[in-house]
C-alpha cells in the first residue's frame, strides 16, 4: 500500500542475558543479583537507570507498608528458591557421570551406548543426530530398560565420542565422562 | 496457560493457502497491526505450525514463534512480537502490586486494573495510551497487559470480563490463561 509507505519501524526492545526478560522485568525472575550483574556490565547506562536507589524508593513508595513488606518477602523467598534450585543443579552436575559403553553386538560388531547426557543440560535427540552426521553411522535415541534414555551410535566410536565432547561440550569435566565396555550382552540369552 | 516448562511438539510446515488465511485474520484481530504485517509475516516466508500442549498451536517463522491459538479462540500475538509493535494492540495497565503476580502466572485479577495505578479504557482523558482510541473493550477481545512503571507489556490475553463492567464491580478474574513473560511460552526454544 502506497499510503503505508513509512509504517513506524519495530520499536527494538533489550531483552536480559541472564533470565531473557526485559530488564525492568529481572527483578521478578529471582535472579535480579545476577541480573544486575550482566546489566551493568553490557549496558552501565540502563543499568544505573535501573538500579539506582531512588528509582527504588519511589517504584516501592506507590505501594502500601503492607504490600511492600509481602513483596519484599516474596522476593526474598523466590531468590533463596532459585540460589537452592541453581546450587542443587551443580551438586547434581557434580556427581553425575556420562558413561560411554562399548557393548559387542556380535563377534567384531559394536555399538556404542551414551548414558548420562541429558544430566547436563544437552538435547539427547540433537546430540544423537549430531553423532550420526560426524560418525557417518546409524545413531539414535533409546530407551533404556531402566526407563531413562540415552543415545546408541552403530560402530565402536567410544574414543572419538570422548574425544566430540571434550571439544564441544567443555562445561563437562572430564573426570566425569567414563568409558566402559562391556562384552557379554548377548552371552545372558 | 504455559505457567509449566514445556518442550514443543511436532512442526509442520503450514500450507500456503492457510498462511493465507491465518495472515487475514490477524489483520482482522489487529487492524492496527496492518502497517507492519509484511515485516512479521511476509509473504513469501514459510510459516511453521508447532503444536504445544494443551491444543494449543504456534504459528512460528524461523526459530521464532509469533502467533498462538488455544483451538479456535482468537490468534493471539507472542509477547516478542508485542514488544517490537506494542501501538498496535488494545492495552491495559496494571499497578506495580500486581505485576510479581501476574508474573507468576496467577490469573490477572480486577482490582490491579482499577486501582490507581492501573488503566483502563473509557476514560476521556489521555485516549492515546490505549491503542484503541480509549473506548470499552468488550469481554473476549484480545489485550496487551502493561505494568505500572515498565516500559514494555507483561502479559497477553483474553478479556474474561468487558472493561465496563470491571469499572463496576471492580473484582473478580480480568484474564485467564494468558501469556506473560517468563512462562513457558517466552523460554520455548524452537531452533
Amino acid at each position: 500500500m502506497a499510503e503505508t509507505a513509512t509504517p513506524r519501524p519495530p520499536k527494538q526492545v533489550l531483552y536480559c542475558g541472564n533470565c531473557s526478560l526485559p530488564p525492568e522485568y529481572c527483578e521478578y525472575g529471582g535472579t535480579t543479583k545476577k541480573c544486575a550483574d550482566w546489566l551493568e556490565s553490557k549496558h552501565p547506562d540502563l543499568h544505573s537507570k535501573l538500579y539506582s536507589t531512588d528509582a527504588a524508593a519511589e517504584g516501592l513508595s506507590n505501594l502500601s507498608v503492607d504490600a511492600q513488606k509481602r513483596a519484599e518477602k516474596d522476593a526474598q523467598k523466590k531468590a533463596a528458591k532459585a540460589v537452592a534450585a541453581e546450587s542443587r543443579e551443580a551438586e547434581r552436575r557434580a556427581a553425575s557421570k556420562i558413561i560411554i559403553k562399548r557393548v559387542e553386538r556380535n563377534k567384531r560388531k559394536y555399538v556404542t551406548e551414551v548414558s548420562g547426557l541429558e544430566q547436563f543440560g544437552l538435547d539427547l535427540k540433537k546430540i544423537a543426530k549430531e553423532f550420526g552426521k560426524k560418525f557417518a553411522t546409524g545413531s539414535s535415541v533409546t530407551k533404556t530398560a531402566a526407563g531413562g534414555e540415552e543415545i546408541t551410535v552403530q560402530g565402536d566410536v567410544s574414543d572419538d565420542v570422548f574425544d566430540w565432547l571434550q571439544e564441544n561440550h567443555e562445561e563437562i569435566p572430564e573426570d566425569n565422562i567414563e568409558q566402559v565396555e562391556d562384552k557379554k550382552k548377548k552371552a545372558a540369552a | 496457560m504455559f505457567k509449566k516448562d514445556f518442550t514443543a511438539g511436532s512442526k509442520t510446515k503450514v500450507k500456503s493457502s492457510a498462511q493465507r488465511a491465518i495472515r487475514a485474520k490477524v489483520v482482522e484481530t489487529y487492524p492496527r497491526l496492518e502497517p507492519h504485517i509484511d515485516e512479521i509475516l511476509p509473504k513469501k516466508e514459510q510459516l511453521d505450525l508447532v503444536k504445544l500442549p494443551d491444543r494449543v498451536s504456534l504459528y512460528s517463522l524461523g526459530n521464532e514463534g509469533l502467533f498462538w491459538q488455544h483451538m479456535n479462540d482468537p490468534i493471539i500475538p507472542h509477547l516478542k512480537v508485542i514488544h517490537r509493535y506494542p501501538w498496535a494492540f488494545q492495552r491495559l495497565r496494571i499497578d506495580r502490586g500486581a505485576i510479581r503476580f501476574v508474573l507468576s502466572g496467577a490469573t490477572l485479577m480486577v482490582p490491579g486494573l482499577t486501582s490507581p495505578g492501573g488503566r483502563l479504557p473509557g476514560t476521556a482523558e489521555d485516549s492515546e495510551v490505549y491503542g484503541n482510541g480509549g473506548t470499552d473493550i468488550a469481554a473476549g477481545e484480545v489485550v496487551v497487559v502493561e505494568a505500572e512503571g515498565k516500559e514494555n507489556a507483561c502479559m497477553v490475553g483474553v478479556l474474561k470480563m468487558g472493561t465496563k463492567e470491571m469499572k463496576e464491580k471492580k473484582k473478580g478474574p480480568g484474564i485467564e490463561n494468558g501469556h506473560y513473560v517468563g512462562d513457558g511460552l517466552w523460554k520455548l526454544d524452537l531452533s
